[in-house]
């Protein structure tokens, strides 16, 4: 289980902006270490994110996704609306966290 | 009655002295032992690095420099750094400009995290303008743009220069540019390099 | 045409506004949230009777008033050594093993967190540090001294860089820390994210790396010397207002 996110989302006519911290080293692979070996490859390559149950948000992200990955969108939603955002990486870790909208 | 307050007086005044002199030696004992506990050896760092030589100590109180005895002091440090300069074992001043820009460039050496066979850099372009085409350097010194255009390529010019680098302290007793010859942070090699970047006519910085 | 310094250091000032919005350090917020709450250590406790100056488990605005006197400890202590002291205390954790940990590992890593989750509580409020108790007044005095002692083979000293208005080295602007205005951008920005190495860096982190450039020995974590510096600027930035956690290039 990977680490918690932080998911703001705020609805405003009709239109919900959602804010998604997640924690994740997201290495390429190409890195070194400090004796100069290469740091392996781990990182996010599928996020989804559903509102009341549908699909709303989905992505393949890759080695040029940067650490710490800060996603920002918007959809067409509602106040109150139960907010599931998921990813899963080239380990095979997982995380999930849910969010209500504000 | 008059002597007896004047006794007073000078009594109360020689004891506040006293506890002022007294607190001052207290908080100079605390101070050290603050120092001497606060720090391990790493690396290539070690503790003789916290120990002062007279020109440390003497900039490390603003007050006493800014006095003016410090000032008259200042003119001691000053003659004491420059003749401790060593002026260049084969006689050349002026090195190759194309290595003097990789030098002022890297910022590399002498941290704890460095290797003990690392080669220094001199961190030029940290405090100082050299190049125009580099727009990434700092205001801590003046700007060496057009350094020998400006001044002009005279023997004085390449020997104050060749001073300043080795030891800026020779001229400004609390200047914070570091010693690179005196703490043997560049190589003689370096510093002919550094000093035909800034002195070479055909230098890009002269251009 | 050469782009100018002052151009490029506005951009540098765009980015970072582009970049706060969603500041990883919230991350590090949320485990240390965790951490405060769970028991840990040999006496399987939590750190929620810690006292950081206001009364136990008191951590609103106690980022803000620290470093301070406690009387249990005998000393003035900053936030790092005093949630030493509670790892210590109150969860029987060694406190050579929270010192000896490298940064950003098992418990500096712990420390991290914490440390993120308490200065959470202080943002937007002002530094509010006392120098009524001798001690406390004596370590301003220490941390002065500290400030401006010359060292190693560069002869760097704090002043060297934070010692004037209107400074940067490359382009990286360098608060002058004797002064209020200085003082608070500096104390009031760490602890902070780098985008740069997306690290987390405490306050102790901070210090830490700032001796090594100058090319002095390596500070001892929780020592007097970090404490009394750490004093020295809280002092000088009193009645600003506190930005952490910062977002740092």
């Amino acid at each position: 289980m990977g680490d918690p996110m932080r998911i703001r989302a705020a609805e405003n006519n009709g239109i919900v902006e959602v804010k998604i911290l997640m924690k994740h080293d997201m290495e390429t692979g190409q890195r070194k270490d400090a004796a100069g070996k290469l740091i392996p490859a781990w990182f996010i390559t599928m996020v989804s994110v559903k509102a009341q149950g549908k699909e709303v948000f989905a992505a393949d992200f890759g080695t040029a996704i940067s650490k710490d990955p800060f996603l920002n969108f918007k959809y067409k939603g509602s106040r109150g609306d139960k907010l599931l955002v998921s990813w899963v990486d080239t380990r095979g870790d997982k995380r999930s966290d849910e969010a209500s909208v504000s | 009655m008059k002597i007896n307050l004047i006794k007073i007086f000078t009594i109360s005044l020689l004891i506040a002295l006293f506890q002022l002199a007294y607190a001052q030696n207290n908080l100079d004992a605390k101070f050290e032992k603050m120092m001497a506990s606060g720090f391990k050896a790493e690396g290539i760092a070690g503790l003789d690095r916290i120990d002062q030589d007279e020109t440390q100590k003497f900039c490390s109180d603003p007050i006493f420099v800014n006095s003016k005895q410090g000032a008259i002091h200042a003119l001691k440090i000053q003659n004491l750094n420059m003749a401790s300069i060593l002026q260049p074992s084969d006689g050349r001043f002026i090195g190759d400009w194309k290595r003097g820009e990789v030098i002022a460039q890297s910022g590399r050496g002498g941290t704890w995290t460095d290797k003990p066979d690392a080669v220094n850099g001199g961190g030029c372009y940290n405090c100082h303008q050299i190049d125009k085409k580099e727009i990434s350097y700092g205001n801590l010194g003046p700007s060496l743009w057009n350094y020998g255009k400006s001044r002009g390529y005279s023997q004085e010019v390449i020997a104050y220069t060749w001073n300043q680098i080795n030891n800026a302290k020779a001229y400004n007793a609390c200047s914070n540019m570091p010693r690179f010859g005196h703490f043997k942070l560049l190589t003689q090699e370096q510093i002919q390099d550094v000093m035909a970047l800034l002195l070479d006519p055909q230098s890009p910085v002269n251009q | 045409m050469h782009a100018n310094a002052q151009s490029t250091a506005d951009a540098i000032a765009k980015y970072r506004e582009m970049i706060a919005d969603g500041n990883p350090a919230e991350l590090y917020e949320a485990a240390g949230e965790e951490l405060w709450k769970k028991p840990a250590g040999p006496k399987n406790a939590t750190l929620e009777k810690c006292n950081l100056g206001l009364g136990p488990g008191v951590i609103k605005g106690a980022a803000a008033q620290l470093p301070r006197y406690f009387p249990d400890t005998n000393r003035v202590q900053d936030l790092e050594s005093r949630l030493i002291t509670c790892m210590s205390t109150l969860q029987g954790i060694s406190a050579q093993e929270i010192i000896d940990a490298p940064f950003q590992q098992g418990y500096k890593k712990t420390m991290d967190d914490i440390v993120a989750y308490v200065v959470t509580y202080s943002k937007d409020l002002k530094v509010n540090v006392s120098t009524k108790h001798p001690k406390e007044k004596e370590s301003y005095e220490l941390g002065k001294r500290a400030f401006f002692y010359e060292g190693g083979p560069m002869d760097f000293s704090c002043a060297t860089c934070h010692g004037s208005t209107g400074k940067r080295i490359r382009m990286q602007d360098l608060p002058n820390l004797t002064t209020p205005e200085g003082a608070i951008a500096g104390w009031g920005y760490w602890p902070a994210y780098r985008v740069s190495n997306g690290q987390f860096w405490t306050m102790g982190l901070r210090l830490n790396d700032c001796y090594r450039q100058q090319r002095f020995p390596f500070p001892i974590y929780g020592s007097e010397v970090l404490t009394a510096l750490s004093m020295y600027m809280a002092v000088n930035a009193n009645g600003g207002v506190i930005h952490t956690p910062g977002l740092k290039r």
